[in-house]
């Protein structure tokens, strides 16, 4: 087991800066997310960890080895989950989760008993004759991690691997890799650009975008205290409200910034809370079963036609009619102020 | 409103004219010769007489008892085989080297690429120079690089004339290979190749447990078109030794032009141009089997 260093790295494609100066320390048996949207570099510094891509220029320690440089991905003790699973096609299951044993060279007794219990441990034992077509998407997920697991690996790297399941699966599928994560202790760097997944399994998140780390944090962290207006609006679904609401107690040229889960009509609240009140103008209403999303603009301040998202709990009976204009408050505690140039958080 | 059906709207008949051409071509100039062949070899037919008469199995009779068809059917064979055996080393490396990014990669594309594009007899003759007994490169490299002495009489030994003839075969065909081998390397997901590296792979490893094996369909149909190309071929053989010394290095081809064009004996020549068919159809089978086998089965 090994924690991870990285420092000012960087990989140049030309002209083209994937990843730029990225400084990441990783704990020794950590969740790792990292999360952005496609082209944000966050593959490819996965790709540098596990060797796949020779760094520009900067540094990667794997526990107390440096390894940016020369050092092939045999030597860097990591095992790797593709996105598209990466099974060899024309090998069994077993012969697919002994590849990497037999690889090292390690003696035929003890590669079945190593396959037999990474096959246990992810219940696909019945499967171990079986070709990889012949099994469902969550099954070769499971293949996939089996044969990553038998290397015993210092540290995990997994590249979007629920990315290919559908949706159902999905959920136990993050719910199975997270508790098996608990289980083994190794450390992990997951990538996704899925707010979702990277809110339930990170222990921490790093938020990367055009090749630099915006912000590190505990998914609360960036959740409710995102550094600027682009982690506010990345994570976050439906993402934050930002308006030039010109707020007295703030300098011209502040964003608030509100969670559309606290923009509730101003009815709801206790009398005690202390509030901001908006007069939302309410464009449309949807229904989600266990929410409602309501669509429209606020008077005073910001562009009017900047579209206002509330989400209000199906708890919230309260009729909501389109076309009307409501009193909608937030509680000041939750309201985030932005620059409004550069994008960063102000102090409330 | 007048609505006047035109011929393209017509499936039916439309399907039929178009296909008719081709179908008029595999007949007149496949079909017919084809069974033509067939018959003549069950004749005594001669060039320049229009006499036919049935010989029944005469004329197999005859050649499987004649020590120079025996020996052309065991050189088919081996230059076939042996040329077979070098292209799929060849293009498997070959495929390996172009996959690779490198200055003036293209040219070397371009330049791999024209074998392929060389009529059969221009090159023969450029290998009858390169064979050549007196001036053979070959020989004078290998004397002044002192790896060879005495002298090698390339076209005049029968083993050595058989090796040449492999190797122009190989270098004949061993390009369109690389063609085949580079288009199914490049159908094999990146991420396979990656994750055999994370693995922990070597290239050897990687070579022979990952990529053959997944290649096996794509080097099957190249071997199949290698084999059907080689064991048809006049030219090389003709042109290179034809058929010499003393009737040694003949192939089926070669054989069955000299007896029934150059001797006129139709009916023989024919028999022996047909004892290539079976051969060709086991193969043909064989390898079609083998590719489909890999693609869908994906047992070995």
């Amino acid at each position: 087991m090994a924690g991870i260093e990285i420092r000012s790295l960087r990989k140049h494609f030309g002209d083209l800066h994937a990843v730029d100066g990225v400084d990441l320390s990783i704990r020794d048996g950590e969740f790792l997310v990292l999360l952005g949207s496609s082209g944000s570099g966050k593959t490819t510094l996965l790709r540098m960890i596990a060797g796949l891509e020779r760094p520009t220029s900067g540094e990667i320690h794997i526990g107390d080895q440096r390894v940016d440089g020369d050092v092939p991905p045999r030597a860097r003790g990591i095992a790797m989950v593709f996105q598209s699973y990466a099974l060899y096609p024309h090998r069994t299951v077993f012969q697919n989760i002994a590849f990497p044993l037999e690889a090292s060279r390690t003696p035929r007794k003890q590669i079945e008993e190593k396959v037999r219990w990474a096959a246990e441990l992810f219940s696909i034992s019945r499967y171990l004759d079986r070709y990889p077509r012949q099994l469902s998407g969550g099954e070769r997920q499971r293949v996939a991690l089996c044969r990553a697991l038998v290397r015993d690996p210092k540290v995990f790297l997994l590249d979007e691997p629920l990315a290919n399941l559908d949706a159902k699966l999905r959920n136990t599928a993050r719910d199975d890799l997270k508790r098996f994560q608990r289980q083994i202790q190794t450390t992990t760097v997951y990538v996704t650009h899925d707010q979702v997944e990277a809110m339930g399994l990170g222990d921490r998140i790093v938020v990367m975008e055009h090749g630099k780390v915006r912000q590190i944090g505990t998914p609360q962290e960036v959740y409710e205290d995102p550094v600027d207006t682009f982690v506010a609006t990345f994570v976050g679904q439906p993402p934050m409200n930002l308006l030039d609401a010109g707020d007295p107690s703030h300098p011209p040229g502040t964003l608030t910034g509100f969670r559309p889960e606290h923009f509730l009509p101003k009815s709801v609240f206790g009398s005690g809370e202390d509030l901001h009140t908006f007069r939302f103008a309410v464009r449309r209403v949807e229904y989600l079963g266990s929410d409602r999303y309501v669509y429209g603009s606020v008077a005073g301040g910001g562009a009017p036609d900047a579209t206002i998202i509330a989400k209000l709990p199906a708890t919230i009976a309260l009729a909501i009619p389109e076309g009307a204009t409501h009193d909608f408050a937030v509680p000041r505690r939750a309201l985030r102020y932005f620059d409004a140039t550069t994008g960063l958080r102000r102090p409330a | 409103m007048t609505y006047h059906r035109s011929l393209a709207d017509r499936e039916d008949v439309l399907g039929g004219v178009m296909l008719a051409p081709a179908l008029a071509y595999v007949i007149l100039l496949v079909g017919v010769p084809f069974v033509f062949a067939i018959l003549l070899g069950f004749s005594n037919a001669t060039a320049g007489s229009l006499s036919f008469e049935w010989a029944g199995l005469g004329n197999y009779i005859a050649i499987l008892g004649d020590p120079i068809f025996l020996r052309a059917l065991r050189n088919s064979v081996v230059v076939t085989v042996g040329s077979q055996v070098l292209v799929v080393i060849l293009a498997t490396a070959a495929a390996q080297v172009f996959r690779a990014t490198f200055r003036g990669k293209r040219f070397a594309r371009f330049v791999l690429l024209l074998p392929w594009a060389v009529p059969v007899s221009l090159a023969a003759i450029a290998w009858t120079w390169i064979f050549d007994s007196t001036f053979s490169v070959i020989n004078w490299t290998l004397k002044a690089t002192g790896l060879l002495h005495g002298w090698l009489y390339w076209l005049g030994d029968p083993a050595l004339a058989l090796l040449a003839i492999i190797i122009v075969q190989a270098w004949r065909i061993f390009p369109f290979a690389t063609v085949i081998v580079l288009a199914g390397l490049s159908s094999i997901p990146q991420e396979i190749v990656e994750a055999a590296i994370v693995d922990g792979a070597g290239f050897w490893r990687r070579l022979f447990r990952v990529e053959l094996p997944l290649l096996l369909p794509v080097v099957a149909v190249a071997v199949l078109f290698g084999v059907v190309y080689t064991a048809t071929d006049l030219g090389v053989v003709y042109i290179l030794t034809g058929g010499g010394p003393a009737n040694t290095t003949h192939v089926l081809p070669t054989l069955a032009f000299q007896r029934g064009i150059l001797g006129a004996d139709l009916g023989q020549g024919a028999a022996i141009a047909v004892f290539l068919l079976p051969f060709l159809i086991v193969v043909a089978i064989g390898m079609l089997r083998l590719a489909h086998h890999t693609e869908v089965g994906g047992a070995r």
